[in-house]
């Protein structure tokens, strides 16, 4: 594309009045070189028919808008696909933020304002110049078909669903039957009003609509050895459940290992697998996989007091359901369920429980009390966990005269005798019962195993599991689906121990999102979080030095390598967020629209007077996220910004290249700082690892600073949460402050 | 945004909440054309009101900026405001739905600048706050609100204030002849995902909540502890602005009682163990007083429960509140009885918080259309007439859980599109 560049300067919302717009106008025109235009407002319909004017008749395709937030009035300056819309903000970051002048510097706050917003607008223009039309990856192949992972509820459910979709499936199971666990069901539990009575089993009439449905292939006695490849385009090598084979998905060598193996100091755990890297011709291609392999029970012979495994009175609610199924329920006359082990320091349920074994309690106390019109149920509970319409079964089981529920912390089982104290019977109790049955928890597949056996660089399982408990879950409250691997979406136990209820919605919703990352593979767009975007990574490979650091750091773990080091890219797994670029050294890595040229340029566009301490200039690469819309709301807050700042927004901290800081302080820029997501355990980075890499690299950077002769205390990264508006002015003002204590870089003017 | 007609198939998603908005975007970001009407002025819904999310402690404006801008760079959702379906006809496939946009005054002239509001002299309650301090007539329905479009409360615009809200505008945005809009749609399908309003805490006699500003709800405490809030962030006693000293948290405010709420709100628990955390990070020393039936903070929840329960200056007490008494001192006393002691506990307290309960927003305000629910008011969803439900409009239950629910109805939706 040609670009015809225009920068338009908007005077509305005060900006007119704040700012000598002519000598902004001559900025653009003169040393910037460009057409300027000016409009008294911009978003306006008068001004959207000037726009579309300017693109008819003038052929303007490249629309510099010098305006309010590239986060308002997007669609208002969206000029069509065929044309670069790119954003100055002199509203919220400028005149909003200006503040009023102190005594005795009304000329001075007035030159000051005027410069910033001239740097803004020279930033502006460096990015319309630099910033080129995104093309939408093409995929070299392209399949659609979905791999579900695991034959019980939620893999059915997740097959089914994205059947009637229209979508292909096929569904492996390690066992030789479809079902899963809820073939050993007797009844489940309730799904619709009144949420009074268990209802029967309806697996078999699953497994009957998935055997009828002509879009689903189903192989029993099968599991994945290793699936490599893409979204859109993944190579899944299945095998016999239960075997070895060559493709088994090789461990993660890390370099230092590497060395060790070839000293012949380690053992290789990859000996007689085919290196990750190789493609097995004989490979099944899918578009996507559910990972629905659901859960195992929890071994409670932990717990030495409840006598699991040494007493044969005491079951698990595991076993229960088995003997209720195969009818072995006669002679029970009184069963006792324990929900919590009941130690002295606290009153947890049993690991891995979830309110479902709560449901499964009051379902087989159902049970004993179904069996024989006589018998009694004991529940004993610490917490009655029945959220929700759950709540109405439990009401229903509390009318049962012949279960009984206490709250009770449970001290031993000896024999027949449940013993248990602070019950809310007012006593101590000495249960005698024919059985006893402890609800143990239900044990994701992803807490011992790779289970998903990927043949990527970062190694074959799910990455953070330790974060939480083994489960395969996202971290993201909101976006529950998004995990650090794409394409991949678990569902039902594996990531949840789920009622009946919440494991179908859950498959459903997995569904949908394998169908959306086939879909957006096939567009060349990427998925969650920068969905639609059409812009992807691109690498200069012939400078590549194979040092390896974009291929550790995705989060995602989009890139492999080939046996050099040198990095191969899979477009359709990337996120977009550049933490590949920032990564590195040699600066290869770009996007069309977002490259180490273009920030580099924008950096470099800053004026940088001399040998005024009135005039540093401080630099803050702002996470677009967060950190961003912070400094929007606090500019419409009118919060008073220092007038030595000047901000640029980032994909994200991950994507910030030390090279930008570097050169702007060899520019005689006089400081850094970096603005991001919380990072740690609880992180809000939504590239996950992105502001927590940007953290290490800052540190390294306060290093070379000080080999120069830098004061390190001139770079620094802070993490903001977008509701910090009221505190992130005062933040990026303290630095400020500090800079001004150190004084002007002595780079300055060199 | 797009403002093309859009094709045969489309959804509609009715409610612009975390539900809602998650429906319609992973509709949109599959192919589908969507439209998505809420009935406030802006989009967010419930969540937009909360402070932080638990167990994670992160702001619910991160993960509602990310979908805004999700929303704003996809051109296959159609976004309608302050509008409601009034009626609907036809069948699965291929429904008509006639949707309702009350005037909102102010026209897409609009810079969000602010100067209607510096400039008007009327001032309503902020609903949007509980009315616990007071807007313009003319305002923004709150700081992070998309759209970011201002709003004006003719009713409560005097002759004076209309004509300066009006000439305060300099780009014509103020519109106060705006009427009623009505439209037609031809969807193929409708998710409801309405969402839940905070019971009545009236309607609970014995907890006085009419009686003293000592009483408050949690979805209160959550504004006051917002930033942007009533209160800049601090949590403080209603009416005198008394910083408190001490708390009683009233779990099962409405819910799990026959008389009101039959099920379980799902939230609650946990929502007074994050407001913990609310107050310890103000009022280190506090006492905290939790009145509960059972702890719901199952599976991964529990860790945070765990976490508060070793707060040194918290009291937990297994009982259902029986009664709330105001002291002529502006505190109030909490009378409850231990279940496990049986000992009878009168405690007073600064601040009563009550949890209440979680009530489908279509039971409280009844629903537009005819709609197959059940007793509690929520919606059954129905793949087979392309009536489904996401979220809380669903069933009682948390932002995951929502989100999970919402992604389901998205697929149940696609798939009637596709069949017809």
């Amino acid at each position: 594309m040609d670009k015809k560049i225009c920068t338009y300067i908007c005077t509305g919302c005060g900006i007119g009045e704040a700012l000598d717009i002519e000598e902004l106008s001559g900025v653009v025109t003169g040393e910037m070189a460009q057409e300027c235009k000016t409009h008294a407002c911009l978003c306006g319909p008068e001004g959207r028919a000037f726009l579309e004017n300017e693109k008819k008749t003038e052929g303007i395709n490249t629309f510099n808008i010098n305006a309010c937030s590239p986060r308002v009035m997007q669609s208002e300056f969206d000029m069509g696909d065929d044309t670069i819309t790119v954003r100055g903000n002199l509203r919220e970051q400028v005149i909003w933020v200006a503040g009023d002048a102190e005594e005795g510097q009304e000329d001075s706050h007035k030159e000051w304002l005027q410069e910033t917003a001239s740097d803004y607008v020279r930033m502006s223009c460096t990015r319309a110049d630099k910033t080129e039309m995104p093309e939408a990856y093409e995929m070299e192949s392209m399949n659609k078909d979905i791999l579900v992972m695991g034959g019980g509820i939620a893999g059915i459910t997740a097959a089914l669903e994205a059947s009637k979709a229209g979508s292909k499936v096929t569904i492996i199971e390690k066992s030789d039957v479809l079902g899963g666990k809820a073939n050993g069901w007797a009844k489940q539990f309730p799904t619709s009003y009144p949420y009074a009575e268990l209802e029967e089993n309806s697996i078999a009439t699953m497994i009957a609509e998935v055997e009828a449905d002509a879009n689903i292939t189903v192989k029993i006695s099968t599991e994945v050895a290793r699936i490599g490849g893409s979204p859109g385009d993944f190579k899944v090598t299945l095998k016999a459940a239960g075997t070895t084979s060559e493709w088994d998905a090789p461990a993660k060598v890390g370099v230092d290992e590497q060395d060790l193996i070839d000293k012949g100091e380690m053992e290789d755990p990859n000996a007689g697998l085919n290196p990750y890297g190789t493609a097995n011709e004989a490979a099944d291609p899918f578009g996507a996989v559910v990972l629905a392999t659901g859960w195992i029970p929890a071994d409670v012979s932990e717990y030495e007091h409840l006598g699991y495994g040494t007493n044969d009175k005491v079951v698990t609610n595991a076993e229960f359901e088995a003997m209720a199924k195969d009818g072995k329920l006669d002679g029970l006359n009184k069963v006792a369920f324990v929900m919590s082990p009941g130690s002295e320091e606290n009153d947890q349920d049993f690991p891995y429980a979830n309110s479902v074994t709560s449901m499964v309690a009051l379902k087989q106390a159902k049970y004993v009390r179904e069996n024989n019109e006589d018998a009694q149920a004991y529940i004993l509970y610490q917490h009655m966990r029945t959220p929700g319409n759950m709540e109405l079964f439990y009401k229903g089981v509390q009318q049962d005269d012949g279960i009984f529920m206490t709250k009770a912390t449970v001290t031993g089982v000896e024999g027949g005798i449940v013993h248990a104290k602070d019950t809310l019977l007012g006593e101590d109790l000495d249960l005698e019962v024919d059985l006893v049955v402890l609800a143990a928890g239900m044990v994701p597949t992803t807490k011992d195993e790779n289970t998903i056996n990927l043949a990527y660089r970062q190694g074959p399982a799910f990455l953070d599991l330790d974060l939480f408990d083994g489960y395969a879950d996202s971290h993201f409250i909101c976006f529950p689906y998004e995990t650090r691997r794409t394409g991949i979406y678990a569902c039902g136990g594996v990531r949840k121990a789920m009622n009946m209820q919440e494991t179908i919605d859950d498959a459903t919703g997995a569904a949908l999102k394998a169908i959306q990352a086939i879909e957006s593979a096939d567009r060349g767009v990427s998925v969650h979080p920068r969905s639609g975007d059409k812009t992807y990574p691109e690498f200069f490979m012939q400078r590549c030095t194979q040092c390896k650091r974009c291929t550790e750091e995705c989060p995602f773990g989009a890139l492999d390598d080939d046996e050099k080091g040198t990095p191969l890219p899979n477009p359709s797994r990337c996120r977009r967020c550049g933490t590949c670029m920032g990564a590195c050294p040699e600066r290869i890595i770009g996007f069309k629209d977002y490259n180490i040229d273009l920030i580099g340029s924008m950096v470099k566009a800053i004026e940088v007077p001399e040998d005024d301490d009135d005039k540093l200039r401080i630099l803050v690469f702002a996470c677009e996220n967060d950190a961003y819309p912070a400094l929007d709301m606090a500019g419409m807050r009118k919060h008073k910004l220092n007038h030595m700042i000047r901000f640029i927004p980032v994909r994200c901290l991950g994507s910030v290249n030390m090279a930008w800081i570097r050169d702007a302080l060899s520019a005689g820029l006089d400081g850094a700082l970096l603005l991001g997501c919380k990072y740690g355990d609880d992180y809000q980075c939504h590239f996950v690892k992105g502001s927590e890499i940007a953290n290490t690299r800052m540190a390294n950077i306060g290093d070379t600073l000080s080999t120069l002769g830098l004061e390190p205390e001139r770079v620094r990264s802070e993490s903001v949460a977008i509701t910090d508006y009221d505190k992130v002015a005062e933040m990026v003002n303290d630095f400020v402050d500090e800079i001004v204590e150190l004084g002007a870089n002595p780079f300055k003017g060199f | 945004m797009t403002d093309e007609q859009g094709t045969s198939g489309a959804i509609l998603v009715v409610g612009g909440g975390i539900s809602g908005l998650t429906a319609a975007l992973e509709a949109a970001e599959v192919g589908n054309d969507v439209f998505l009407v809420e009935k406030n002025a802006y989009f967010g819904g419930r969540v937009a009101q909360l402070n932080q999310y638990f167990p994670k402690l992160c702001p619910p404006s991160c993960g509602l900026e990310i979908n805004f801008k999700r929303v704003k760079d996809n051109r296959r959702i159609r976004t309608y405001t302050m509008t409601s379906v009034t009626a609907v006809s036809g069948g699965p496939g291929n429904y008509e739905v006639t949707l309702e946009t009350a005037p909102r005054y102010v026209n897409s002239n609009c810079t969000a600048c602010g100067d209607c509001a510096e400039a008007c002299p009327d001032e309503i309650d902020n609903e949007f706050n509980f009315g616990m301090n007071k807007s313009k007539a003319a305002y923004l329905p709150h700081e992070m609100a998309f759209p970011r479009r201002y709003v004006i409360n003719k009713e409560a615009l005097s002759a004076d204030g209309a004509a300066a809200v009006k000439a305060s505008c300099k780009y014509g945005a103020v519109d106060l002849d705006m009427v009623t809009d009505s439209k037609t749609i031809n969807v193929a399908s409708i998710i409801w995902a309405t969402g839940w309003t905070p019971y009545d805490p009236t309607k609970m006699d014995n907890l006085k909540f009419n009686e003293s500003d000592s009483i408050v709800t949690n979805m209160m405490i959550e504004r006051m502890a917002a930033p942007g809030g009533p209160t800049d962030g601090k949590i403080l006693r209603p009416g005198d602005n008394k910083e408190p000293e001490s708390f009683a948290f009233v779990q099962c405010a409405g819910s799990r009682d026959e008389n009101h709420l039959e099920f379980c709100s799902y939230i609650c628990c946990m929502a007074t163990f994050k407001q913990m955390t609310y107050i310890r990070e103000r009022y280190p020393d506090a006492k905290i007083y939790v009145f509960y039936i059972d702890l719901r903070t199952p599976g991964k929840y529990e860790k945070f429960r765990e976490k508060l329960m070793k707060d040194e200056n918290s009291t937990f007490i297994k009982g259902k509140v029986a009664e709330i008494i105001p002291e002529s001192d502006g505190s109030v006393t909490v009378v409850a009885e231990n279940a496990v002691t049986g000992e009878k506990i009168k405690q007073t307290v600064d601040l009563a918080v009550l949890a209440t309960g979680m009530q489908p927003t279509l039971s409280a305000e009844g629903t537009p259309v005819t709609l197959d629910t059940d007793p509690s008011g929520f919606v059954n969803s129905n793949p087979e007439t392309g009536v489904l439900s996401a979220g809380c409009a669903c069933r009682a239950a948390d932002v995951v859980t929502s989100n999970q629910s919402a992604t389901a109805a998205a697929l149940k939706a696609i798939q009637v599109s596709r069949r017809s």
